[in-house]
């Protein structure tokens, strides 16, 4: 019986000729990572243990949720985080000053390539699924029990085929993309599940498009999202990732549960309304908003920036809107000042920030009060993620919230650039 | 091991945000993540729960982010079990390495309401209401998966061999 692409990756870091879903293995991990808030918790679990860093190549700990420190108690947190990563030789420590997001960061510093299997303790670690990686969410127990032994159990996942034909129309994203398949499919629907994306429209989706939707894969409950590798992932991975490219094919005769054929040319710009990723609209009525931002692991590479910009650039945010963007890693801030994006931005009323998740979860750097509205390229509008319980967000692409930062209001950017 | 308490009972969805907001985040102290379990979705929870007491929900619990700080801030609020039709990967597996004892039963489900008595004996996946006298089988854990919640955990269970 033929393999999926994430059942060969598996089945290679199990030393194991082949694997069928369901079976329970062992895998050799590339790289297990943590952050600022789940890395804390890792440690203790670590040290009731008496454990250690087995491997310190293949640990990278991002401070980059409640950084630069929101209050005292985070400040407490990452100081116990540095600590640790000093006194246990981790080479991968990223703090403020070097730190980004952390799923924009480590394909970006070539941490993570095709072929891998990584583990981290985030739910979006699923993101590099787009270089061809296998990679998944765990929680801190598993990654502390990951750094020391540079291992990791698996069931192995059963999967969904997603076929993509054609290309984008002018405005659409991979932001838009994955929100059209969530609403298909709902938060749910791919349960324990790999998503495999392949088909002849893969190649018209850029680098940045295919991080977004792997990004959010686990917004459909999967247990990862893959893309194959082709010209644009070597030419991604040339000059970056620091081991060699392994690639790996589905084979003719994988096993897909279901299968899925998406013309692309057909999407339009989505938008996720409250509270929940799946609730998909692509038409609305006048819907007045309080806040935008523009960032996160989903959306803070620099196409997304580029995208904002040319809206932004020579218009106005709206008046009583806050729009607030933020570069997701150093390189990329660098990239948009070089590029005049932010001079952009700033002209047009925006604020930028230093790279942080901060208002993605509800952190800090644009926490929402009551009944205000948001409009976010972020991936998750459940209830109170970004502030008040009675708060509301709009997932929406970068092009589609930068709109609605000009606008006032709930709005595509065909509709403020005409 | 066997576990009796009163049901609270929510819906599909419970995403990881409402079982512990990330503005709650900034600490890994179990007893204070307790102190705002559930706050989200239902402020009354930790005024109403008691030690012993049984979570029951609908699909795809604890949704969302992989934060362990969901699972820990249950447990410690005193829940013995959670009961659901389906549960989000990541929260299953981390409920499972930090021992808080988890059930898939959507019959259960189904059977089981808000402030209803329920016991269960978790080695057999026996799940009884005592209030209305129903009894539901869920598919038990393996023994390994038994023993790292009875040791309290997967490190705790390392530790132990």
């Amino acid at each position: 019986m033929g393999m999926t692409m994430t059942q060969k990756i598996l089945a290679a870091h199990a030393g194991l000729p082949s694997v069928a879903a369901g079976q329970l293995i062992e895998a050799e991990l590339d790289l297990a990572l943590a952050n600022d808030i789940t890395a804390p918790v890792a440690i203790r679990e670590m040290e009731k243990a008496g454990g250690h860093v087995r491997y310190k190549d293949k640990v990278a700990l991002v401070m980059d949720h409640f950084t630069p420190n929101k209050d005292i108690k985070a400040a407490c947190q990452v100081k116990c985080t540095r600590a640790f990563a000093l006194r246990e030789g981790v080479e991968h420590f990223f703090d403020v000053g070097e730190m980004g997001i952390e799923h924009a960061l480590l394909p970006e510093q070539g941490l993570v390539g095709a072929g891998d299997c990584v583990i981290g303790a985030d739910s979006h670690t699923c993101t590099y699924g787009a270089l061809g990686a296998f990679s998944t969410g765990v929680g801190s127990t598993d990654l502390a029990a990951a750094m020391m032994t540079g291992k990791g159990w698996f069931k192995v996942p059963s999967a969904l085929r997603f076929v993509l034909r054609g290309a984008l129309p002018r405005f659409v994203t991979g932001k838009d993309l994955i929100l059209h398949i969530i609403g298909l499919i709902g938060v749910d629907g791919a349960l324990y599940k790999s998503m495999e994306f392949t088909g002849e429209g893969v190649a018209s989706l850029t680098m940045d498009d295919r991080f977004t939707v792997c990004n959010m894969a686990i917004e459909a409950g999967a247990k990862n999202g893959i893309f194959p590798v082709d010209e644009q992932t070597r030419a991604y991975l040339a000059g970056r990732f620091r081991r060699p490219v392994r690639v790996y094919e589905a084979d003719e005769d994988a096993v897909y549960e279901k299968t899925y054929t998406i013309d692309l040319s057909a999407l339009r710009p989505t938008v996720a309304f409250p509270h929940l990723p799946e609730n998909t609209h692509t038409s609305w009525e006048n819907i007045a908003i309080d806040q935008v931002v523009i960032g996160s692991c989903t959306n803070g590479r620099i196409s997304d920036l580029r995208q904002a910009a040319e809206v932004l650039a020579g218009r106005k945010v709206a008046k009583n809107v806050r729009c607030i963007i933020i570069p997701a890693t150093q390189e990329v801030y660098l990239q948009a000042m070089k590029e005049g994006l932010l001079e952009s931005f700033i002209r047009a009323g925006a604020v930028v920030s230093t790279p942080t998740c901060g208002p993605c979860l509800g952190g800090h750097m644009g926490i929402l009060a009551d009944n205000e509205r948001c409009v976010s390229t972020t991936n998750r509008n459940f209830v109170g993620r970004m502030g008040h319980i009675t708060s509301e967000i709009y997932l929406a692409s970068p092009y589609t919230a930068a709109a609605s930062a000009v606008a006032g209001r709930l709005a595509s950017a065909q509709e403020v650039l005409s | 091991m066997n576990v009796k308490g009163r049901v609270h009972k929510y819906g599909s969805n419970v995403d990881t945000d409402v079982i512990i907001p990330a503005r709650y985040l900034n600490t890994a102290a179990a007893e204070e993540l307790a102190a705002h379990c559930m706050e989200d979705i239902d402020p009354a929870f930790v005024k109403n729960v008691q030690a012993g007491d049984i979570l029951v929900a609908e699909d795809n619990f604890g949704c969302g982010s992989s934060r362990e700080h969901a699972p820990i801030a249950i447990k410690a609020s005193g829940i013995s079990l959670v009961i659901a039709n389906t549960f989000a990967r990541i929260f299953y597996r981390n409920a499972i390495n930090i021992g808080l004892p988890i059930l898939e039963c959507p019959e259960a489900v189904e059977g089981i309401r808000a402030g209803d008595v329920v016991s269960c004996d978790l080695a057999k996946g026996v799940i009884k209401n005592e209030t209305t006298g129903e009894r539901f089988q869920a598919q038990p854990f393996p023994e390994f998966i038994q023993n790292i919640i009875n040791a309290g955990g997967l490190l705790a269970s390392i530790a132990q061999k």
